[in-house]
């Protein structure tokens, strides 16, 4: 298979209002003619399916939440990249592009990521208009922040609720367009297939989570917008329902898989607390501009940390990476917490964390600003801690958080399956090897607003559409492999919850393919996922029936899948023999323990084949160009 | 459709006019509890006020917008409180912990009622001299109808009394909560000022609660009486 | 920590419910009582029963989707708090703890602790929006904004639309959710010229799908994980007014959408 990315000829920064019109059309008379199938709401999504629906298509939107306003994207906190150049400080459409393409380590495609970019202007005006109460200054214009490390404040936020509020916008917009009829909404319905007519995605399958019903779909065109893996690790800052069903099972239908391996872990959540612990969370990275991050020197140091003199903690980051000290990008950030908590120096009941202290900063600045600035973070620490951030300092550590990896997808946004459209999260995207902060917000809502609705009007404006039929034998196949897969996991009756499946998945994962890896472990990890996948189908334990509103059932048909594609995500960890951005192989590393890229052998996308379950799958690579930028390496010392 | 028709059709519309009528009613009170102190003036004075009332042209008027107010007001609270029954079917088993609202809030329907029932016993009692057939009759000596003796003579019997006291505190039970409410409804809530509008309608509510008890008691237990 | 549990067990939202009591038994206080619940689970599966079925998501306070009536107060005792960030050491050693689902006529059970909240999806359809298409938006700061409206709008758009204010109301009343809404768009330029509609449309919205009415008992902005405030049901009040005696029509709703799910 050779993977055509249909990228635009011309310079760069004219490629795709060229290409806007080079595409093709559909006249506003004919839009309702078409059904376009968009499978999940949150920011990608719900803008998607508003868009559509505004521009006269005929949409069918699911989610698997009671209301398209729960995805995930609700839980955001940091904000919106966007180059508006607003204070003046040398941001623009180039810079914006340039930081992205480094940030992400090299490792993503130079026209998507101008491209996004360029339309990052567009989405604050729309989101604006819409009415999100971004932050602004006295003087009634809109605030920025610096966020993430970068060098401008491009960074526009509504406290720290910003993908609440965006999602909030594009689900209003939803809102308007189910009342005009022009979207159906259907919640609680889960995807469980993609149905191929003739080599096109034409239609899925569905169960209503509430009644058990199994039901076809018909439409011209699909669009995946089903949000990231993250969960896979079972234990992640994403919500308890995010899962890789509907990508893994795309996939299963001939979709190729990118990048799996670059899974970002977020430097800044609450430690593991117990064995019981379902769900991390996040703590806004901006606490790292106030506060210094420590261990003590010594190893199994058990004084507290206010008895731990000052000679005797370890800034690690200011002593390592004195330029950005506290500041330092994620994946750093993140790694050298593990590091030094491996070396027996981390902190707490689990041993799994670092100090962040603000005891320098309350004493300069006054618990007041401090309190102003953090107050609802450290409100939200001490709730589910029980300690006192002001007085004590907090306990922080890495915990995955976002998936730049995600189904293949061309300029047009569509995947390797002709009509298959992914955004957002699921697609494997433009930020490379890494994300950087207020990246993903941009991103979802480029998609879904200025993107999708475009190039989706010329695949259906370039093909002639026979009307489709649900009674095709291929939906009746799919629906027919729906059914059978969920009478098996009905069928095992074995006497193991799915929860700790996946939970041990998790521990799996974590372990050989989290913030590092290397090829021991990943091969030991396949093999172990292995065993866990055959144990799972012998002893998993599947209360009630198909036809009912079933919460075990709905988890097992998603951690089987997880099952499977663990190993997808450990081949491809296993190939990229260099360490690039989120992954980083120990074998590859500077004598200094930096990462250390091979450009010359690994600058291309990874785009993985399913080859059956339990097979390795092939692996097609894309090769990335740049032609605008040079690569570099990233320094932060 | 219809503007009013509108209104009524909708919770909120159906509330503003509960609201306004509220208010008007209220503003009967205050008028009818000053008009009772005159009794403390003695019975010439209080004859006086009565024979001016019931000859004045605009009564009957009055009392017509009266008793649609009062009309309405018991109407839409009937229906509130019938719909909002039914907007929770099933109770929880649990007892519900209330955190802000009152007894005075979650009575309302209550307190509403008997105050209905205590005024159709106000007017049988001293209107329409049902509860005491002589009472129409009874003149002063100009010949006016002798409203001071009616009530000197009825609050001569402690149940009676007792009733009057008893209805005054479940109406002040329904004007608290209801006083306060009418702001909010209006839309006047601003952190500014709701102390005072608490201050105020608390001092307003045991004006026309005390004021209005202060004469069944007096009379009682014979202090002054001219 | 043990703790006895009542818990609302209801097959479907046809069949009967009943209280059953369970066991919870070496509960760590760093639990979340959500996590309490999935313990309980885990052992109801090893034991070959089924789960009981309760709604959550994010688990970190936002999605809105956790719910639970945890005795007698709606996200149970912690104020500003949702059941997901609500932990167990804010109870204490052998407690009896009494867990039901929301309970609202516009809220049908679907099973044990999961109720039907799509009556407040319709009434964001009603109008909880700016009418504006995609890329027809000025630049963003062509309208200032003063910061104090600003920032109250966003006070307002904070409801996570969990349906707590339903929960907790006596008269099962949604108008803190309608009012959170209407009063961001209220305190924001953009949201001027749809304000009289979005006000009667979303007021008659409510009420079609069988809410109570407010009648000011305030328990509502005491149940709010997100602490909004009554003073927005005041706004909307003034609004609603407003465009009850000046341009705004009433009864222009459009019919449900009929369709398959």
């Amino acid at each position: 298979m050779k993977l055509d990315a249909k990228t635009p000829d011309g310079p760069l920064e004219k490629k795709w209002d060229q290409h806007r019109f080079d595409m093709k059309l559909v006249n506003p008379a004919n839009r309702r003619k078409y059904r376009i199938i968009v499978v999940g709401s949150g920011l990608a999504g719900a803008s998607a399916a508003a868009t559509l629906g505004g521009l006269g298509y005929n949409v069918d939107c699911f989610c698997f939440q009671d209301s398209p306003r729960r995805a995930h994207s609700v839980a955001a906190q940091g904000g919106i990249n966007a180059a508006k150049n607003y204070q003046n400080d040398g941001d623009s459409v180039f810079r914006l592009f340039y930081d992205t393409v480094k940030g992400g380590d090299f490792r993503a495609r130079e026209a998507n990521v101008h491209r996004l970019a360029e339309v990052s202007t567009q989405i604050i005006d729309q989101c604006v208009a819409q009415g999100v109460p971004f932050a602004r200054e006295y003087g009634g214009l809109l605030d920025n922040r610096s966020f993430g490390g970068a060098q401008v404040s491009r960074t526009f936020y509504a406290r720290g609720q910003t993908g609440q509020q965006l999602l909030l916008g594009a689900y209003g917009a939803l809102s308007r367009e189910i009342e005009r009829g022009t979207v159906k909404m259907h919640t609680r319905v889960e995807m469980l297939d993609i149905v191929k007519v003739d080599d096109q995605a034409r239609g899925i399958i569905t169960r209503h989570l509430v009644s058990g019903r199994i039901a076809r779909w018909g439409a011209d065109a699909v669009v995946l917008a089903t949000g990231g893996y993250g969960n896979i690790f079972y234990l992640s800052t994403n919500a308890a329902g995010c899962n890789v069903t509907a990508t893994y099972r795309a996939y299963k239908k001939g979709a190729l898989f990118a990048n799996p391996c670059y899974t970002q872990i977020h430097p800044t959540c609450i430690p593991v607390a117990g064995e019981h612990q379902s769900k991390l969370t996040l703590m806004s990275e901006s606490l790292r501009n106030d506060g210094r991050i420590w261990v003590p020197k010594q190893q199994g140091d058990q004084r507290k940390p206010r008895e731990i003199p000052e000679a005797e903690r370890d800034y690690y980051l200011e002593r390592k990476y004195p330029a950005f000290g506290n500041l330092s990008p994620r994946d750093i950030a993140s790694r050298a917490a593990k590091e030094v908590c491996d070396e027996g120096r981390g902190v707490g009941p689990m041993g799994r964390g670092v100090y962040l202290d603000f005891a320098d900063s309350i004493e300069r600045l006054g618990r007041a600003t401090i309190e102003q600035r953090y107050g609802n973070l450290f409100d939200m620490y001490e709730k589910i801690t029980g300690e006192n951030p002001y007085e004590l300092p907090m306990r922080i550590y890495p915990a995955s958080h976002y998936t730049m990896g995600g189904l293949w997808v061309d300029y047009h946004l569509m995947s390797t399956i002709e009509g298959l459209h992914v955004i957002g999260e699921a697609n494997f995207s433009d930020h490379g090897a890494n994300r950087l902060g207020a990246s993903a917000l941009m991103q979802g809502l480029a998609d879904g607003y200025f993107i999708l609705p475009h190039t989706i009007a010329h695949y259906l404006a370039s093909h002639k559409f026979e009307p489709v039929s649900t009674d095709d034998p291929a939906f009746e196949d799919a629906e027919r492999e729906v059914r059978a897969g969920i009478q098996r996991l009905l069928d095992v009756n074995g006497t193991r919850s799915v929860d700790s499946f996946h939970k041990e998945l998790g521990h799996i994962m974590w372990e050989y393919c989290g913030m590092t890896r290397n090829e021991a472990g990943l091969k030991k990890a396949i093999g172990l996922i292995r065993e866990l996948r055959a144990e799972f189908w012998r002893d998993v334990c599947v209360t009630g029936e198909n036809e009912e509103f079933n919460v075990a059932l709905e988890k097992a048909g998603r951690v089987a899948d997880f099952l499977e594609f663990g190993e997808v995500l450990c081949y491809d960890a296993l190939q990229r023999a260099e360490s690039c951005g989120a992954h980083f192989r120990e074998e590859f590393q500077t004598s200094d323990g930096e990462a250390k890229r091979d450009d010359e052998n690994y600058t291309y996308v990874a785009a993985w084949e399913f080859g059956g379950i339990g097979e390795e799958p092939t692996l097609h690579k894309e090769p990335l160009e740049f032609e605008n930028v040079e690569l570099a390496t990233r320094s932060y010392k | 459709m219809n503007r009013l028709v509108g209104l009524f059709s909708t919770s909120i519309g159906r509330k503003l006019m509960m609201a306004v009528t509220g208010v008007l009613l209220l503003g009967f009170l205050v008028a009818h509890m000053l008009g009772n102190m005159i009794v403390f003036q003695g019975q010439d004075a209080l004859n006086a006020y009565a024979d001016w009332l019931t000859g004045h042209p605009m009564l009957w008027i009055a009392r017509a917008h009266l008793l649609a107010f009062f009309a309405l007001h018991t109407y839409l609270g009937v229906r509130l409180a019938t719909e909002n029954r039914i907007a929770r079917p099933t109770r929880y088993q649990h007892r519900t912990r209330h955190q802000a609202s009152t007894p005075a809030s979650r009575y309302m329907i209550l307190t509403g009622l008997v105050v209905l029932a205590f005024v159709a016993y106000h007017l049988a009692h001293f209107t329409f001299g049902a509860v005491d057939p002589g009472y129409p009759a009874l003149v002063d000596d100009q010949g006016r109808h002798d409203v001071y003796g009616m009530i000197v003579h009825g609050f001569r019997q402690p149940w009676i009394v007792g009733t009057y006291v008893v209805a005054m505190l479940l109406l002040g039970t329904h004007l608290i909560h209801g006083a306060r409410s009418l702001f909010q409804t209006l839309g006047l809530n601003h952190e500014s000022f709701n102390v005072i509008i608490r201050v105020m309608t608390l001092g307003l509510v045991m004006l026309i609660v005390l004021g209005n008890i202060s004469i069944p008691l007096f009379v009682y237990f014979g202090l002054p009486t001219h | 920590m043990n703790f006895k549990l009542r818990v609302w067990r209801q097959k479907n939202g046809t069949a009967k419910g009943a209280m059953v009591e369970y066991d919870a038994r070496d509960i760590s206080s760093d639990m979340s009582f959500l996590e309490m619940l999935d313990t309980v689970n885990e052992n109801l599966i090893h034991e070959g029963q089924e789960p009981i079925a309760f709604d959550h998501d994010c688990r970190e306070g936002i999605c809105g989707m956790c719910s639970l009536m945890i005795n007698g107060v709606a996200h149970g005792p912690e104020r500003t708090t949702t059941t997901c960030q609500l932990h167990m050491r804010k109870f204490k050693d052998g407690d009896k703890i009494t867990v039901e689902p929301w309970r609202a006529n516009a809220f049908p059970i679907i099973r044990d602790l999961v109720v039907d909240r799509r009556a407040l999806d319709r009434i964001m359809q009603a109008g909880g929006y700016v009418s504006v298409k995609t890329g027809s938006a000025p630049d963003a700061n062509s309208i200032p904004v003063a910061k104090e409206d600003a920032d109250a709008a966003f006070e307002a758009a904070e409801c996570i639309g969990c349906g707590a204010c339903v929960a907790a109301c006596p008269n099962a009343s949604a108008t803190l959710f309608v009012a959170a809404k209407t009063a961001q768009y209220a305190h924001l330029p953009q949201g001027q010229p749809e304000r009289s509609k979005r006000a009667i449309n979303m007021v008659e919205a409510m009420d079609r799908d069988g809410f109570g009415s407010c009648t000011n008992h305030y328990e509502c902005e005491a149940a709010c994980p997100k602490g909004i405030s009554v003073r927005f049901i005041a706004e909307l009040n003034r609004d609603f007014l407003k465009a009850a005696m000046t341009t705004a029509k009433f009864g222009t709703l459009p019919p449900l959408p009929d369709f398959e799910e």
